[in-house]
């Protein structure tokens, strides 16, 4: 099989912007810590109220841990607990969050806090809020007739 | 050679069956659309719709219609014609079969969309567990893809008549590149037949009470990855195999263009974690791999990116052109054959490269569930591969009904293509944009509460419902061809083009043709990427979801 010479040097050309890009995501995921969200633990649907910390949902100050608040959410159709939150500016902060019934999607417009809630599993990302104003968080994963209907408000305040 | 390969015109009792897959597309085409225009009009906040129907229902019939139904008949349709036409006359047997597969499929789909309108089914196309619809909705996707099973087998049984009279030779382009993609969708569709059988019937059925969602999910992706390649992979035969006749140059290379189909089939299956990068359960060294995995598949674009251009430039050197790009100028721009799948072609670099910044692992948390989701895929497979679809229908229908392509409506063709690119333009532009600012897709219109980002974004909708009436146009204009070329242009012979190699003393190495070695490196791939995971989301699995139907009856 013959292979023009312009296309081999295309396809090196090509394969090698692959192997760069590649590169520079897998190091900033395993090297940098900024790897997607993927929370392995699990919790029962049925049970969410009942078990920390989804207990007490809302914002939780933390000590000994590499981050200072926990945010914790509980998303149902078609509604986020707690509904609005202040976050001091400039908190290192661990969003926490699960379902109760469907999959819900849960994410901060204007930031990088975007991950599906599944039922029967946590999901978790840790975050700064290093910008101060008003957020608002979107169920972006259709849920039923309420989805679009379905947001949380967080407040990043001095 | 067997007299039958040399025939240049599809036998008219496969023509029928061809015909009548696209007949159900347009259909699906013409409903589908009207939904679209809908959605968009509701999102832009200056519409309601009327008589209790809801969005979510209209989404589904929108999704269902497009992604699904269109797409698999018209590609059955057209696989089935240029399996025909390039290794020669289906048997009597192998057309039984294929129209049972019809008949399956169209049940099927009515099945679904009765449920989808009595408000039983309001899931989406995707019917991510545990929204539960009626258990006859999901039978009915089953018999789509049974249906498209059978449709499948009897190209199959066409191109293995053909290597057996045909010895050591390998297959004809075409014919081998149908199979490929049946193959492809053959392996792919075990997935989400696995969970509509095992789990989401069953389930719907009462049989048991619960589902595990991740699994269900995990299933439904390794399917729904090498879906968009099937759609992708019919225009890619038509690029490659069919568009070269057209312009009246080569097929660059007809072993590279076979080498492209097999990393297609390759690398399209086991890549689904990257529709799951932000799901908790799945471990982040797999999505990674996956990822990986995904962006092998680019190879063969590059591959058939070059080789289009070569043909390009060197029929218009051919032409006495010169320069850079003075080729570009002598291209028939006049020919809506060529100029519509073209569109589509230039319409699939910035696609692409879409695709590439939605599979980037955890830069997938940038755009996830936005509406710049939408807004790529409208530009993958609602332009490159539809545009190119349209393109097939301008000289195949009328190559099946005994007609010709007017000059009139060759000149309507070509307006449709710029009609649909401009609509394309805003639509797909505004949701790109949309998305970036956060705006979620596959929702109604909200002002979430008067909150200010979400206010941002609706000048972004309005541009939307712009877009989507000038695309609805389009597909005024697309149904008025296709209704003309199907029943009232005059008859006459229009012909089924067939790219020829530019070297033909170059035969196509044999090992391409060894099913065993790549359907067997397929399986090593899926079980590679899959099998670890899949133990461990059964080992660790939560307790199981029960249904929920979260959205209203009439």
């Amino acid at each position: 099989m013959h292979i023009h010479k312009f296309e081999k040097i295309w396809l090196i050309f090509g394969v090698g912007a692959l192997v760069v890009f590649l590169s520079v995501v897998g190091v900033s995921a395993f090297y940098l810590g900024n790897k997607p969200p993927s929370c392995l633990t699990t919790i029962d649907p049925k049970k969410v109220d009942t078990e920390a910390p989804f207990d007490k949902p809302g914002l939780n100050k933390v000590e000994g841990k590499e981050w200072d608040y926990e945010l914790v959410y509980v998303a149902s159709a078609f509604l986020y607990n707690p509904g609005e939150v202040e976050v001091p500016l400039g908190a290192k902060v661990k969003v926490i969050a699960t379902t109760k019934d469907v999959v819900h999607g849960f994410q901060v417009a204007g930031t990088n806090i975007n991950m599906m809630l599944e039922p029967g599993y946590v999901n978790e990302i840790v975050t700064t809020f290093d910008k101060e104003g008003e957020y608002l968080v979107v169920c972006n994963e259709y849920c039923g007739t309420g989805h679009h209907l379905m947001s949380s408000k967080i407040k990043v305040v001095k | 050679m067997s007299s039958q390969t040399t025939k240049l015109k599809v036998d008219p009792r496969d023509g029928k069956l061809a015909m009548a897959h696209f007949y159900v597309a347009f259909i699906a085409l013409a409903l589908g659309g009207l939904m679209g225009l809908l959605q968009t009009l509701v999102r832009s906040g200056k519409f309601e719709l009327p008589w209790g129907i809801d969005y979510y229902q209209i989404l589904t019939v929108h999704g269902v219609l497009m992604g699904l139904v269109l797409t698999t008949f018209f590609i059955m349709g057209f696989q089935y014609a240029a399996v025909s036409r390039t290794a020669g006359t289906h048997s009597p047997a192998a057309r039984r079969i294929a129209w049972i597969g019809f008949w399956v499929m169209t049940l099927g789909t009515v099945m679904a969309a009765t449920m989808v309108l009595l408000k039983e089914a309001s899931v989406l196309y995707t019917f991510y567990a545990p929204l539960k619809a009626h258990w006859i909705f999901y039978l009915g996707l089953t018999f789509v893809i049974v249906g498209s099973w059978l449709d499948g087998a009897a190209q199959i049984m066409t191109y293995a008549r053909w290597r057996k009279e045909n010895p050591g030779k390998p297959s004809p382009l075409l014919s081998f590149m149908a199979i490929i993609n049946t193959v492809m969708w053959i392996v792919a569709t075990l997935g989400v037949a696995s969970t509509v059988l095992f789990q989401l019937l069953p389930w719907s059925l009462g049989i048991v009470d619960t589902v595990d969602v991740l699994i269900s999910r995990t299933l439904f992706w390794y399917f729904g990855h090498p879906l968009v390649y099937f759609w992708l992979l019919p225009a890619y035969m038509c690029w490659y195999a069919i568009i070269p006749k057209i312009i009246g140059g080569k097929i660059f290379s007809d072993s590279l263009a076979r080498l492209s189909f097999i990393l297609f089939l390759l690398f399209s299956i086991p890549v689904g974690f990257h529709h799951q990068l932000t799901e908790p359960g799945i471990d982040p060294a797999w999505k990674f791999l996956q990822v990986v995995l995904t962006f092998m598949v680019i190879v063969p674009s590059l591959m058939t990116a070059f080789s289009l251009f070569a043909t390009f430039e060197r029929y218009g050197r051919s032409k006495g052109a010169t320069g850079l790009f003075g080729w570009f100028k002598v291209l028939p721009w006049k020919d809506a054959r060529f100029t519509v799948p073209f569109i589509g072609m230039a319409s699939f670099i910035p696609a692409g490269a879409g695709g590439i910044i939605n599979a980037s692992n955890q830069m997938n948390q940038v755009v996830h569930n936005t509406i710049w989701v939408t807004g790529h895929f409208h530009l993958t497979a609602a332009t490159s591969v539809v545009l190119t679809f349209f393109g097939i229908s301008y000289w195949l229908v009328p190559h099946l009904t005994g007609r010709k392509l007017t000059k009139a409506m060759n000149k309507l063709a070509i307006i449709q293509g710029w009609v649909w690119f401009i609509g394309m333009v805003f639509m797909s532009g505004a949701m790109h944009f949309q998305g970036l600012l956060g705006g979620p897709r596959r929702s109604a219109f909200s002002t979430y509460g008067d909150s200010a980002q979400a206010l941002e974004w609706i000048p972004y909708q309005i541009a939307q419902a712009v877009g989507g009436s000038i695309l609805f146009l389009g597909i005024i204009l697309i149904l008025i061809i296709f209704v003309n070329l199907a029943f009232f242009a005059p008859k006459g012979e229009e012909e089924f083009p067939v790219g020829e190699a530019e070297n033909l003393e170059e035969k196509a190495p044999m090992i391409f043709e060894n099913w065993k070695l790549w359907l067997g490196i397929t399986a090593l791939l899926i079980l590679f990427a899959y099998t670890i995971p899949f133990i461990d989301m059964i080992q660790n699995a939560p307790p199981g979801s029960e249904g929920f139907k979260t959205w209203g009856s009439w």
